[in-house]
């Protein structure tokens, strides 16, 4: 690499002086470009594909069911009847919960790491927090089924129908039996496998933020928190993003921790988080073997290309909120 | 130090010279290295102050004790006395924030917030002050105008600090800090990042605004220190050589090693 970027280098300097050896350097640059080029299209060729491929395998499934299969509750595979609004749901709620939980306590730890905690302590805690990330999810699975499930149904669970459940509208989420396993469950979980990657990227970006900037905010007399808040948050918006995202997709995608935790249930109960119910990933690896009729198979390929578009939609929507954010802090930038 | 206090009294023309702040027999240590070593100085009221030194000498560590800035750095740490207005601001009892809203502070580059201009005026007054919107808005056209910025920002108050350029970046931080309210401004070089219009529309604010603030300048350009400062103190390896008026320090230095670096300099 470093030899073909010596030769460009050569080439361009050779262009400066004469013309009699532009044929090589063209001949350097056309390859250069032609590879970087073939690269950045083969992604787009893998995206496309893969949508393709999605779409044409879900087909009998779109066609059977149409738009119903985005709203039918039902999801009935000795009847063949299907319908995706259960693992949506599942879906998006752990990861709602897990981002809900996942976000402040991740800041928190980067704002300590980085300008609060002592010297001695920044090294010890940034490693476990990067093995926390290096746990197989499987792991955690076990542990929130057999450690932690148990624990939140004596425990929290009853605290949160007692206090939350008692509020107005987000009551209805915090009703029913405190069976442990659940979307909540599955949720909280999902919140700690998340926050490993969500604080360090995080941490990593506080990090770069120049020190002269945060100490311009601390000679005007900010605390630490106005100044993390007011100009470290806004100068690294777009990483902090970028690790909230990171760790959305992961939760998104999860698949072996959920289907420990959410219960597996097709039978649509509520709204309330108490309640198993499931999710498309964890749908997809427990169903897909046993799936036999070809509209059964379509109808999990289609759950898949559904959590495609929901990741796509996520992700222009912090692309989007990313340029409100930076609408507001001033135009012309 | 060889100065005479008397001498600078008297020689003063006009007003008389009050202390703002003073050092005494002040060490400092970035972890165990001493950087400071017993410095013994006043700074006045309402005259600028200029440090200066070869690079490495101590300037930028001095000027930063005067807020305290060190201490967000915990191996770093102050030994004798630092008094503002006869108070010793070194104790424990400090309270930080509040220091630093009577300290305002300008670095070597242009540090302006990721926001409008407006807001990266109002947000030091707001820490500080609650303000109505049209005293809000009274006082950052106040600072601009201190810092000779208003006219190039009056129409554009909403867009980002960032997309200044960088001289009016760096009068944008100096308006920010006279925002607050300050009686003493310290600049850090504020000058070596940008080109010599800004450079001179910087010295004559400097000038203008010693009617209201003690200032004190750390500047590495002599021809600076001559320009705008009333007094200078020169410092070498840690220690303050010699310190008096600007004029006499230039002109008669009373310590070799002075008159060695000024006229190695203008040489
Ligand atoms: N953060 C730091 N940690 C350790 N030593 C430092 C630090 N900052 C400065 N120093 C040392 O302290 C001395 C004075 O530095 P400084 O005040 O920045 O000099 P000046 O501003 O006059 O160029 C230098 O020897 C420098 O190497
Ligand atoms: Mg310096």
């Amino acid at each position: 690499m470093a030899w073909v970027f010596r030769k460009l280098m050569e080439g361009f300097a050779i262009v400066d002086n004469s013309t009699t050896s532009s044929s090589r350097t063209n001949w350097g640059d056309k390859v250069f470009f032609n590879l970087t080029r073939f690269f950045a299209l083969l992604t787009l060729l893998l995206l496309v594909g893969i949508i393709a491929s999605l779409i044409d395998g879900a087909w009998p499934s779109i066609k059977l069911f149409g738009a119903r299969f985005l709203w039918t509750g039902e999801w009935n595979p000795p009847m063949e009847r299907f319908g995706a609004v259960i693992p949506i749901y599942g879906t998006l709620a752990t990861s709602l919960v897990a981002l809900v939980i996942a976000v402040p306590v991740s800041f928190g730890i980067a704002l300590f790491l980085t300008e609060m905690s002592p010297p001695w302590l920044r090294r010890p805690l940034g490693i476990a927090i990067e093995l926390l990330a290096g746990i197989p999810s499987i792991v955690y699975g076990m542990w929130g089924l057999l450690v932690f499930s148990p624990i939140f149904a004596k425990y929290v669970q009853p605290f949160l129908a007692a206090t939350l459940g008692k509020l107005p509208l987000v009551g209805s989420l915090f009703e029913g039996p405190p069976l442990g396993i659940g979307i909540l469950c599955a949720g909280v979980v999902l919140a700690v496998m998340t926050i490993p990657f969500i604080a360090s990227v995080m941490r990593d970006v506080f990090e770069v933020t120049p020190a002269m900037l945060k100490e311009s905010a601390y000679a005007l007399g900010c605390t630490t928190w106005e100044v993390v808040w007011n100009v470290v948050l806004p100068y690294t918006k777009i990483g902090v993003v970028g690790g909230i995202m990171l760790g959305l997709g992961r939760a998104l995608g999860e698949t072996m921790a959920v289907t420990f935790l959410i219960g597996n249930m097709n039978f649509f109960n509520g709204f309330s988080l108490f309640s198993p119910g499931n999710s498309i990933a964890s749908a997809l690896a427990n169903e897909f073997a046993e799936a036999e009729s070809p509209i059964y198979t379509a109808s999990l390929i289609e759950l898949g290309l559904i959590l495609f578009l929901i990741t796509m939609i996520v992700l222009s929507l912090s692309k989007l909120l990313l340029m409100r954010l930076s609408a507001q802090e001033g135009k012309g930038t | 130090m060889k100065i005479d206090k008397e001498s600078i009294m008297q020689s003063t023309t006009g007003t008389d010279l009050e202390t703002q702040i003073a050092f005494r027999n002040f060490n400092f240590y970035y972890g165990k290295y001493k950087a400071l070593r017993n410095i013994n100085l006043d700074i006045y009221k309402r005259r600028v102050t200029a440090f200066i030194g070869p690079s490495g000498c101590g300037k930028s560590t001095l000027l930063r004790t005067i807020n305290r800035m060190y201490e967000l750095y915990p191996d770093q740490h102050s030994e004798g006395e630092l008094l503002l207005d006869g108070v010793d601001i070194l104790g424990k009892g400090t309270d930080l924030n509040a220091l630093r809203a009577r300290i305002g502070m300008v670095f070597q580059k242009p540090t302006p917030f990721p926001m409008s201009i407006y807001d990266n005026i109002a947000f030091g007054v707001k820490l500080h002050e609650r303000l109505s919107r049209v005293d809000m808005d009274d006082r950052v056209e106040w600072s601009l105008r201190k810092a000779a910025l208003w006219n190039e920002v009056a129409d554009k108050l909403n867009q980002s600090g960032m997309s200044l350029s960088g001289g009016q970046q760096q009068r944008l931080c100096i308006a920010r800090g006279i925002a607050v309210k300050p009686q003493v401004l310290l600049l850090d070089e504020p000058t070596s990042a940008l080109d010599p219009i800004s450079t001179m529309r910087i010295e004559e604010l400097v000038s203008e605004l010693k009617d209201e603030f003690t200032i004190v300048i750390v500047t590495h350009n002599m021809q600076q220190a001559a320009r705008v400062s009333d007094f200078t103190a020169y410092m070498y390896l840690g220690e303050l050589v010699e310190v008096g008026r600007t004029d006499d320090v230039f002109i008669k230095p009373t310590d070799k090693r002075t008159e060695d670096y000024i006229t190695g300099r203008f040489g």
